[in-house]
């Protein structure tokens, strides 16, 4: 619980920086995003009343964008790019094989809280295709047999 | 100022970067203060040099040696050889292929540089993006001194108009017209906007523009703010792309250091503040409507226009909005006449486009080509053709807004006109080369399911029109398509173009319109023969056992539901009717002799 006040003690902070300025909503929820991993709805309540807007409003933004998630994600989100470039170089059969690999869909996280699959947007790296991202590391390259040796290296 | 004798460009764009520049910048750092070359030798991280299928790229100046692939191992060697005994080293050379008996290989004769004309890329790759100093040396900040000490705002307006600058995100508006608009509000407040929400996937040159010349964009910011008239900008940016707000925000911090932003402007009583917003990944949120509601902190759905963002944009204000490599053009323009900026390219096109090539190409990458040249050049001579001797089929432009290019069409110039003629469009300078083994119905697909996921639901046309599209091609694929499917597409197509509030919804059934216009045959193999023509689609395929089979009879007894027949030391055959596809024979076959087919 103690960590849990820390949290948002520091949640307070970045209201308290972006307050005043107009639209501030964005930056609070990518913060809170950031603080907690999740914007979950006690989170969504507090921005909710130190902002002076309503919940309804926090919601309908916190779930508009693809980047703010409700529930926690596992401590490693493997994004496998689903980009044009990616996929016409064969990025299904990645994301087919991590899926097999961990044994949980797109949008899933492994029981044990580890992974979360993603299908991510067009990392920008279309030079390396196809690109999967665990967390900041990008692996660039890539072939389906190479998936279970970089999945190893981060169960550990 | 130090004199070096050398200079090593390390690339530190994104692509680069994930291939590791960061630790071989590291280890050059190390090996010269080893050596005692700090003062002979200096190292720059700079932006993207666009050859990304040979990152991670270090260039070696005065000789400009262009070293690719390069590993954090081959450093020392190349601190030894070239630093400290003038050899180059030979096998670390870039060489084009054809060429590959040329032992000094220079930026300037790789074929991949020659055909390319840079104005908005002109400093990536050359200068260090984190360093103000840099970016003076090459002459920035200076259209802002000629237009803050010696140009009136309409003035710059007409400058702009004349030089046919227009929108480099893809609609490909007249900028110049849009500063007018903007300029001929009367309001106490405007406000100037970077559009950097680069969504369309496989495009990434604004991404590159701000993570190797961050400046130019700001320079031009200050220009557009002084021309229409706002004292606010605002640079909308993924948030995607860390490397590109990081080195953002840094060269804001040195432009307000060095007065080049804020209050007063180089003393002419001009003011302007630049601030950075992230976005939130939301595809619709690159539609300037949509973008401004997102700056404002609300759910990224556009609007209705007009009234348009000259009128009515951000907080109600007066707002102008251009492109991130629409702005980079801006301060050469000011520094070198529109004259010479219509001198290049076509007549209703002028200047240059940035385009990132990829997909089934050698040379993936960025390229800035002068409007007008034509995608055999982009593909065959500047991309290097395809890879493994596969047969090109297509060329997507435009990303989910826009189509798919056959061999027919590839002799044309490239103007936003003519693309758009052709059913595909300029869109933000994606180019994904596709072959003979990639299915024109299920790339339709894809792009549809894009579409269904970024439609943000506001109006029913985008929202359940492009669903219905979605469902048919994922009949198609699946081998479940029926007569008049094609005739459906195209109908549900001609609606939601003429219905849907915004870019994204009026332009989504693009890509299945150019699929169905040029690789029809595709269309009526699947329906009707249950046939993929590229062999991709999963579930027209048949398992097939070629003559390469041994009899080993190990297929056999791995088969779920016994589809395989045959004696030993014979060749086996697979029950087309009886297989479920699930490819566990292929697994186990020693010899490669079951194929799809």
């Amino acid at each position: 619980m103690a960590e849990q006040k820390e949290k948002f003690a520091e949640l307070q902070k970045a209201i308290d920086e972006h307050k005043d300025q107009k639209g501030a909503l964005m930056p609070v929820l990518q913060a809170a995003q950031g603080i907690f991993g999740c914007v979950p709805m006690d989170v969504q309540e507090y921005i909710a009343d130190a902002l002076g807007t309503t919940l309804s409003d926090v919601y309908g933004v916190a779930t508009f964008y693809s980047q703010f998630s409700l529930q926690p994600k596992g401590r490693y989100v493997v994004g496998v790019c689903m980009g044009t470039a990616c996929y016409v170089r064969g990025a299904q059969k990645v994301l087919d094989r991590v899926q097999k690999e961990l044994g949980v869909d797109v949008g899933a996280t492994t029981a044990d809280g580890l992974f979360t699959i993603q299908a991510t947007r067009c990392l920008g790296a279309c030079g390396l295709a196809p690109v999967m991202m665990i967390n900041d590391e990008v692996f660039g390259r890539l072939t389906e047999d190479e998936i279970p040796g970089i999945l190893e290296k981060f169960k550990a | 100022m130090d004199f070096y004798r050398a200079q090593v460009l390390v690339c530190g764009g994104t692509g680069c970067s994930s291939s590791g520049s960061g630790e071989i910048l590291e280890r050059f750092e190390r090996q010269i203060a080893k050596n005692g070359l700090e003062k002979e030798v200096k190292i720059v991280r700079t932006g993207c040099f666009g050859l990304c299928a040979a990152g991670p790229v270090v260039i070696i100046y005065p000789e400009g040696t262009f070293y690719s692939r390069v590993r954090v191992e081959d450093v020392d060697e190349i601190v030894s050889e070239h630093l400290l005994k003038g050899r180059t080293v030979q096998h670390l050379v870039y060489k084009d292929k054809g060429h590959e008996d040329e032992r000094h290989m220079s930026l300037e004769n790789i074929e991949f540089y020659k055909k390319q004309k840079r104005i908005a890329l002109r400093n990536c790759g050359v200068i260090d993006p984190e360093n103000i100093d840099e970016y003076i040396a090459f002459d920035g900040y200076k259209a802002l001194t000629t237009v803050l000490t010696e140009m009136k705002p309409e003035d710059v307006i007409q400058t702009v108009l004349d030089s046919g600058l227009r929108g480099r995100g893809g609609a490909g508006f007249p900028t110049g017209l849009k500063w007018k608009f903007a300029a001929a509000s009367k309001a106490d407040q405007k406000y100037m906007v970077c559009n950097a929400d680069e969504g369309d996937p496989g495009a990434f040159m604004d991404r590159s523009v701000l993570e190797g010349d961050p400046h130019a964009v700001l320079e031009a910011m200050v220009i557009a703010g002084y021309a229409i008239g706002a004292t606010e900008g605002y640079v909308y940016v993924r948030a995607e792309y860390p490397i590109a707000v990081k080195r953002l925000e840094i060269a804001i911090e040195q432009a307000r250091e060095y007065g080049l932003l804020g209050k007063n402007i180089l003393n002419s009583g001009f003011n302007f503040d630049v601030f950075v917003r992230l976005g939130a990944g939301a595809f619709v949120c690159g539609e300037e409507t949509a973008l401004m509601a997102s700056i404002e902190g609300q759910r990224g759905e556009p609007r209705p226009k007009p009234p348009f963002p000259a009128i009515k944009g951000l907080f109600a204000a007066p707002t102008n909005i251009n492109n991130v490599e629409t702005l980079a053009n801006v301060p050469q323009i000011i520094l070198n006449g529109a004259a010479w900026f219509k001198s290049i390219g076509t007549e209703k096109s002028s200047g240059t486009k940035v385009f990132a090539l990829g997909g089934k190409i050698n040379n993936t990458g960025l390229v800035e080509i002068p409007m007008g040249t034509t995608l055999r050049e982009i593909i065959f001579d500047i991309g290097g053709g395809i890879p493994n001797g596969k047969r090109f089929k297509a060329v997507q432009t435009g990303g989910p807004s826009g189509g798919c290019i056959s061999t027919e069409n590839l002799d044309i110039p490239i103007e936003y006109d003519t693309l758009t003629q052709i059913g595909s469009m300029m869109g933000s300078g994606g180019m994904i080369v596709m072959d003979e083994d990639n299915c024109m119905v299920d790339i339709a697909r894809f792009f549809l399911d894009f579409t269904v996921d970024e439609s943000c639901g506001k109006c029913t046309p985008c929202r359940i029109g492009t669903r219905r599209m979605l469902e048919i091609l994922e009949r198609i694929v699946k081998g479940q398509g029926v007569q008049g499917d094609i005739e459906k597409l195209e109908r549900l197509a001609k609606n939601i173009k003429a219905t849907a509030l915004c870019g994204l919804g009026q332009s989504a059934p693009n890509p299945v319109l150019s699929t169905i216009k040029y690789f029809r045959n595709e269309y009526e193999a699947h329906i009707n023969e249950k046939r993929c023509p590229a062999h991709h689609c999963q579930a027209l395929l048949n398992y097939y056992i070629t003559d390469k089979c041994r009899g080993c009879t190990a297929c056999v007894k791995v088969c779920p539901v016994t589809a395989i027949t045959g004696t030993v030391k014979e060749r086996h055959v697979i029950d087309a009717a009886k297989c479920i596809k699930c490819g566990s024979c292929v697994e186990k076959c020693r010899f490669g002799a079951i194929e799809k087919r």
